[in-house]
């Protein structure tokens, strides 16, 4: 069947949620346990002012944190892909620097950036920023052969001195291998965004007073599991968009490699 | 148009061994570009005439089995002696257009990663020249095979390096446009230092001001004799049939 992806997606959410409610019915199971599909959605009418506040927060936390994260992630994959030295020196403390739980560091984030967004933002940038500086740096490391001796020729000139030979370096880092890396860098953006909310809500529950993750702890402790559900939800809905937003941006930008080309080298 | 106003080097190239997997492709070779001339080198498949080109453009063997000895020197009107390293154009057969670029963009790529400010008509007027001026803006995964090696063989002429060392450049094109292109390219290649190499003996006979066979098991190189006539060559003439004659002979013996 031709069915446009828009009405494939809708019409599996309709079988979901229904699947879910005919769960909840037949199961008898109680609404303090799993609300049925229906009842989420009444909270979620009912509690729509409440919800988009908290949303509001969550999402600029994540955003903020994805803007971070590739700021510094970029900045990092260039600074190795650049300088030996800091691939010496860097490279190790990086990977180290993965063995360390990220959630374990929610509570101290709280503790230096406060109650507020700052400490949010932070874990979301620190449990993406692996992903995105490793899958770019990986994608500058290897640029095709072909296309580095090719920039090495038209550039290599002789009797040149240290400054123009970096100049020179930055320029073919710049038009070749930086696009060359946009692929492999796209997949860790993905990953990227699909993580990022959840370094938000992991922040949020530690300490807060607003978004998403708050709200759902909170409604937890007053047996309000409708709003919980809704929460959830509405995360939910939030992190897809935000994925498929990403996926689309991404595909727009390196356009060029899905058409065969790439494979050629 | 010309790439550079002073006259180009000649290209010399002495006692050079390239061994593939242990086994020797050639041993002692020596071979002399003449300054400002085409000489074309025909030989089969596999006897490194790839390799070839990549030591004379002074780049790297192109895998651990490949390994070689010499360097190619450029030898000017006043006889300054340097290494290979840079100056030299190289169109490879692979033509690894850069995917994301226009073609356009592909060919003015050189200036822009020496800093210098691309000369946007000298790329048209190349394009047109290799007719694809519709193509100007197209990507490289739009175009066909064939288009791709045009562009590739547009940027190796953009470059401003008085020798282009040209592996197969008609290769991905069909009987007739390739015809054409010849005659073009050698208009093109005025005033430069070019190797070409190919596989097609009517291609050297017309383009070549020189040609070269590289045969056997390691490889020499033999001159062969030219048309007295000046490229591109009529290859109806008679005196060309005579030569094309004469060379399938060789190429067979």
């Amino acid at each position: 069947m031709n069915m446009s992806p828009l009405f494939r997606s809708l019409l599996l959410l309709l079988v979901l949620f229904a699947a879910w409610e005919a769960l909840v019915r037949l199961a008898d199971i109680p609404a303090y346990i799993l609300p049925g599909a229906v009842e989420v959605l009444r909270a979620w009418h009912e509690h729509s002012a409440l919800l988009l506040v908290n949303a509001r927060v969550t999402l600029l936390e994540i955003i903020l944190g994805l803007v971070l994260a590739i700021l510094f992630g970029g900045m990092t994959a260039l600074l190795l892909a650049l300088f030996a030295t800091a691939r010496l020196w860097l490279l190790p403390v990086l990977v180290a620097s993965q063995a360390l739980p990220v959630f374990a560091l929610a509570p101290i984030l709280i503790l230096w950036l406060g109650y507020g967004m700052a400490s949010k933002v932070a874990m979301a940038a620190l449990i993406i920023f692996f992903p995105v500086t490793a899958s770019f740096y990986d994608g500058l490391r290897r640029t095709p052969r072909a296309w580095a001796e090719m920039a090495q020729l038209m550039t290599g000139r002789e009797g040149v001195g240290r400054r123009q030979r970096f100049a020179s370096a930055w320029r073919v880092l710049l038009r070749i291998r930086v696009p060359a890396a946009l692929p492999a860098a796209a997949s860790g953006l993905r990953i990227a965004a699909a993580t990022a909310p959840i370094g938000a809500i992991v922040g949020e529950w530690v300490g807060a007073s607003e978004g998403l993750g708050y709200l759902m702890l909170r409604a937890n402790a007053r047996l309000q599991i409708d709003l919980m559900f809704a929460a959830l939800l509405t995360l939910v809905v939030m992190a897809v968009l935000l994925y498929v937003g990403m996926d689309r941006l991404l595909r727009r930008l390196v356009s060029w490699s899905a058409k065969g080309e790439r494979d050629e080298y | 148009m010309p790439p550079s106003a002073v006259s180009p080097p000649s290209v010399t190239l002495r006692n050079a061994s390239i061994r593939f997997a242990g086994a020797s492709l050639f041993e002692g070779l020596s071979l002399r570009l003449a300054a400002g001339r085409i000489t074309a080198l025909l030989g089969e498949s596999g006897c490194g005439k790839s390799s070839l080109l990549r030591l004379l453009a002074g780049l790297p063997p192109p895998d651990r089995k490949t390994v070689w000895e010499g360097e190619a020197r450029l030898e000017g009107e006043e006889n300054a002696v340097r290494s290979t390293a840079g100056g030299i154009a190289l169109m490879e057969q692979s033509n690894p257009l850069l995917p994301w670029l226009s073609a356009r963009a592909n060919i003015t790529i050189g200036a822009r990663l020496r800093g210098e400010t691309p000369d946007v008509g000298r790329a048209d007027a190349l394009l047109d020249a290799l007719g694809l001026k519709h193509k100007a803006d197209a990507l490289p995964g739009a175009l066909s095979g064939g288009m791709r090696q045009r562009v590739s063989l547009a940027r190796a002429l953009y470059e401003p390096a008085a020798v282009v060392l040209m592996d197969e450049p008609f290769a991905a094109l069909d009987a007739l446009t390739r015809w054409r292109l010849q005659r073009v390219a050698v208009g093109l290649l005025a005033g430069r230092t070019c190797l070409l190499v190919t596989h097609d003996p009517l291609e050297a006979l017309c383009m070549g001001d020189a040609i070269l066979l590289m045969k056997g098991a390691p490889a020499r190189l033999e001159s062969i004799a030219v048309p007295p006539l000046a490229p591109p060559r009529d290859l109806q003439n008679r005196e060309t049939q005579q030569c094309h004659a004469a060379l399938l002979a060789r190429l067979a013996s």
